[in-house]
């Protein structure tokens, strides 16, 4: 997983320290430089010959053989990318709960350290909260159908079984935003987004929003024409399809299992928590027993504690991958599914031109060699991720699994430690 | 302070206690015995004794109905080993649980101010679900057999009762001891015994460190079931969170089916959790001699608390008959100087229906007389017996006390011990799956 630290600190010239700074979401004229007005090219793909929606003001690569070469600077077995070739990061930190009269709500700063032209400041600081997030990977899937957006966590909770306002809670979903907004920035196309820039830039995004939902129904990009129904999927992204659905088949078990151990792990800890006790009742009826029982008492104590960090953990870490993963897989799933409609659309178009042709010698239309650019485009993009996400995975599942170990490791170290101790002592006295 | 009968001819020798690094539960069992057999009686100086094994027999009982059994083979052979050197041959016999039983009652009843070693128990009692409470499983058998020896291993390291008789017999005899232990008749006074700790009676003057002796037993009591019950349920639950692990193991293996680089790390990963769901059963049976040697000690306060009550009771008698003695010297003191006192019933019908004659209150007095030089002659007894039995068993009670430490100090360091290695073995299982996660 391509991650970096939060950015040192913003320089003290040009902007304001963070407390300082007015709400984004406030009417009030922030005397900030304002970030650029970006306009969006929002639809009207169909006339160009661009196929990712990039901007046309950028200077990004559009073509697909720059795209590889971008990936080939980017990509490291490791997963990590040398700093060199890195241009753009972001971080996600400082919750802060917001109450008005309307709602409660909270927000979190999103810092942006950057080299690319595309963007008029090296850095960036502004505040946004989870609504901007989902308007972004909205407006991303729309303007990217051939990418695969990675996901958010889960929007609704159910309110009376979690706190949406618990520390937890929103300690967790930070670090879901800040995984997602890295991941987007990784990416070689996602990164030039436009709307991606307005999150990062923009002071005002709930005017962007508006703007944009007022335009969100013309907007809406029908990449590929409904209507055609693929014969096949070709073998290789067949095999893509099965991998997905058993890979989130076992991630289901897995985290079945882990909820399983967080229960059994509580119910334990219930039960040595009176185990304790137990031992410091006894221990206040013995003369000689009674140094030796209160050590008994204390190594139990020590083993709760330890138990309570063990179960934390994997609540809070390995669990929320697990689940992110079933959504990555699901969206996965979607731009599979987008790829043959486009592969479908172009064989019924070359299905009727050629009997046409067959027909009356009309030629083969420049529409039907569009769309086999299209598919083309398509399966290159698509590749391209399935190799970067086969990657991430990689890496993630390795953290996970290593950090699970290394949990269950100092737990056993914690309590060990306070037993030697206590044997010592026992065997001294 | 060492505890000294002065009865019989065994040493004060200071007990060298190992501290091992790593001991297994037999290795704390050898441990015990071994302290024991230093510790020296006279009969353990010339008697080595075990119980060796258990088997299984089927035959008619009392009712004449068809039951299966255990026996357990007692085997004894001289503690020096022959001659030229070579060890013995061992002597043999069977016992069967109900035989240790009458043992036990036999000496219960002949040694009243002896705290005498409890039994393992009958039944299983505080199990976790995964232990069997049958009888005839062969882990139960099996830790019997250990509580057996362990039971007869005490009694011979006992200043007083290693060299009973019937002891003797009991190891040595298969088939006449059972008449033996019959012909003391101890039987007649099991009944008494019985009847001494059913009853509710008050003592005036109580004995206040044989209250004290009594509380502390009960809260002693208290204390340790508590404990077992909760271990057994601690037990449950840590063998829950161990076996779901498991669970992992299966998932890993059918994920790795379905991937190329990670595939061989999650795989043998998957492995190390099978191992470490595997390893809580040997944890846990081990844990169980543990649980065995708190259960020792919890039935042990149940022979302190006989004690206490046989004193009660000699107390008891002793007051009664010492109100007795008062009671009929009042009556004498009546008769002569022809005051009632004392209310009585022939005091007053003797003034309803006349005074009795001259010669009727002579005779009276005479046979009155005798009563109190009987009552006494009982009250010196009832002294001497209390005095001797509040002697013998406060010994005994002190000798228990420094054993009940030194034994509950071990249980507890070899508890830590095996708290230590299990800790150990869930850190090399979990370094070994991280290995193989860092090669994924």
């Amino acid at each position: 997983m391509m991650s970096v630290g939060a950015p040192k600190g913003l320089p003290s010239s040009g902007q304001k320290p963070i407390t300082e700074m007015i709400h984004p979401l406030s009417a009030v004229e922030e005397p900030l430089s304002p970030a650029p007005e970006v306009t969006v090219n929002a639809g009207g793909d169909k006339d160009t010959g661009l196929t990712n929606g990039t901007p046309v003001e950028t200077s990004s690569p559009a073509s697909v053989s720059s795209l590889f070469n971008r990936l080939q600077l980017d990509d490291d077995l490791d997963g990590d990318a040398s700093t060199e070739t890195r241009d753009l990061f972001v971080t996600v930190d400082d919750p802060k709960k917001h109450v008005s009269t309307m709602e409660t709500y909270i927000t979190y700063r999103v810092s942006t350290k950057t080299t690319r032209i595309e963007f008029d400041l090296p850095e960036y600081c502004v505040r946004r909260r989870y609504q901007d997030f989902d308007w972004l990977r909205i407006k991303l899937e729309d303007s990217q159908p051939t990418h695969l957006i990675p996901p958010l966590p889960e929007k609704f909770v159910m309110k009376g079984v979690v706190d949406r306002f618990s520390e937890e809670f929103v300690e967790t979903r930070m670090k879901a935003l800040d995984k997602f907004l890295k991941r987007v920035a990784d990416h070689p196309v996602l990164s030039f987004n436009p709307h991606f820039n307005a999150f990062l830039t923009a002071k005002d995004l709930n005017k962007r929003q508006g703007l944009a939902l007022l335009t969100k129904v013309g907007e809406s990009v029908k990449y590929v024409a409904g209507g055609y129904k693929l014969r096949a999927r070709p073998a290789e992204y067949a095999s893509m399809g099965d991998y997905l659905d058993t890979f989130s088949g076992k991630l289901g078990t897995m985290d079945r299992i882990a909820q399983r151990i967080v229960k059994e792990q509580s119910e334990y800890l219930t039960e040595l928590r009176e185990y304790g006790t137990v031992y410091s009742s006894w221990a206040a009826v013995e003369e000689e027993l009674q140094r030796p029982l209160e050590g008994v008492a204390g190594s139990v104590s020590t083993c709760c504690r330890a138990l309570e960090d063990l179960s934390e953990n994997i609540s809070q870490d390995f669990l929320p991958v697990l689940r992110e993963y079933v959504l990555y897989i699901e969206s996965m799933k979607n731009v599979l599914r987008k790829r043959d409609q486009c592969q479908a659309e172009y064989e019924g178009r070359l299905e009727a031109a050629v009997l046409r042709r067959q027909e009356d010698r009309t030629p083969i239309p420049a529409e039907v060699e569009k769309c086999q650019d299209k598919v083309e485009c398509f399966n290159a993009d698509l590749k391209a991720d399935w190799e970067r996400w086969q990657r991430n995975k990689r890496q993630d599942f390795k953290q996970i699994l290593t950090g699970m170990a290394d949990k269950n490791i100092s737990y056993y170290e914690k309590v060990s430690f306070f037993l030697i101790r206590s044997r010592e002592e026992l065997e001294g006295s | 302070m060492m505890a000294d009968s002065g009865t019989d001819c065994g040493s004060t020798e200071e007990v060298a206690v190992i501290g091992n690094t790593d001991i297994s539960s037999t290795e704390a069992e050898n441990n015990l015995r071994n302290t024991m057999v230093e510790k020296g009686t006279s009969l353990l100086k010339k008697l080595e004794m075990n119980v060796s094994e258990a088997e299984k027999r089927t035959g008619k009982n009392s009712v004449n109905m068809q039951e299966t059994y255990t026996v357990y083979l007692i085997e004894t052979r001289p503690a020096d080993s022959g001659s030229d050197g070579s060890t013995p041959v061992p002597d043999m016999l069977w016992r069967r649980y109900s035989e240790f039983e009458l043992l036990r009652t036999y000496l219960l009843v002949t040694y009243p101010f002896i705290i005498i070693p409890p039994l393992p128990e009958k039944r299983a009692e505080f199990v976790w679900h995964k232990l069997s409470a049958d009888n005839l499983d062969p882990d139960f058998v099996e830790r019997r057999r250990v509580g057996l020896e362990n039971f007869l291993l005490r009694v011979a390291s006992h200043p007083l009762l290693s060299n009973d008789k019937i002891f003797f017999l009991f190891l040595t005899d298969e088939k006449g001891w059972r008449d033996a232990v019959l012909e003391t008749g101890f039987q007649d006074k099991v009944d008494s015994r019985l009847k001494s700790l059913s009853a509710s009676f008050r003592v005036k003057n109580p004995d206040k460190r044989f209250t004290a002796l009594k509380q502390y037993s009960d809260e002693l009591n208290t204390a340790i079931s508590q404990l077992l019950r909760i271990r057994a349920r601690v037990a449950d639950r840590l063998y829950g969170v161990y076996k779901v692990h498991g669970n992992y193991g299966r998932v890993f293996s059918e994920w790795s089916a379905i991937e190329k680089e990670m595939g061989d790390g999650l795989q043998s990963a998957g492995h190390h959790m099978d191992t470490y769901a595997a390893s809580i059963d040997d944890i846990l049976e081990e844990e169980e001699h543990y649980a065995d040697q708190l259960k020792e000690y919890l039935f042990y306060t149940e022979a302190v608390r006989s004690v206490c009550r046989k004193h009660e009771l000699i107390q008891y008698e002793l007051e009664m008959a010492a109100q007795d003695l008062t009671y009929k010297k009042q009556q004498r003191e009546e008769l002569a100087t022809g005051t009632v006192r004392v209310f009585s019933l022939k005091g007053m019908t003797s003034k309803l229906f006349g005074q009795e004659s001259q010669e009727q209150r002579e005779q009276k007095l005479m046979a009155l007389e005798q009563d109190i030089k009987e009552g006494e002659e009982l009250l010196k007894e009832k002294n001497q017996e209390c005095h001797e039995f509040v002697q013998s068993a406060w010994k005994d009670i002190e000798r228990f006390k420094e054993q009940k430490d030194r034994d509950l100090r071990e249980a507890l360091i070899s508890y830590a011990i095996m708290q230590i290695s299990m800790c150990k073995k869930g850190i090399q299982v979990w370094s070994n799956a991280k290995e193989c996660f860092s090669k994924m």
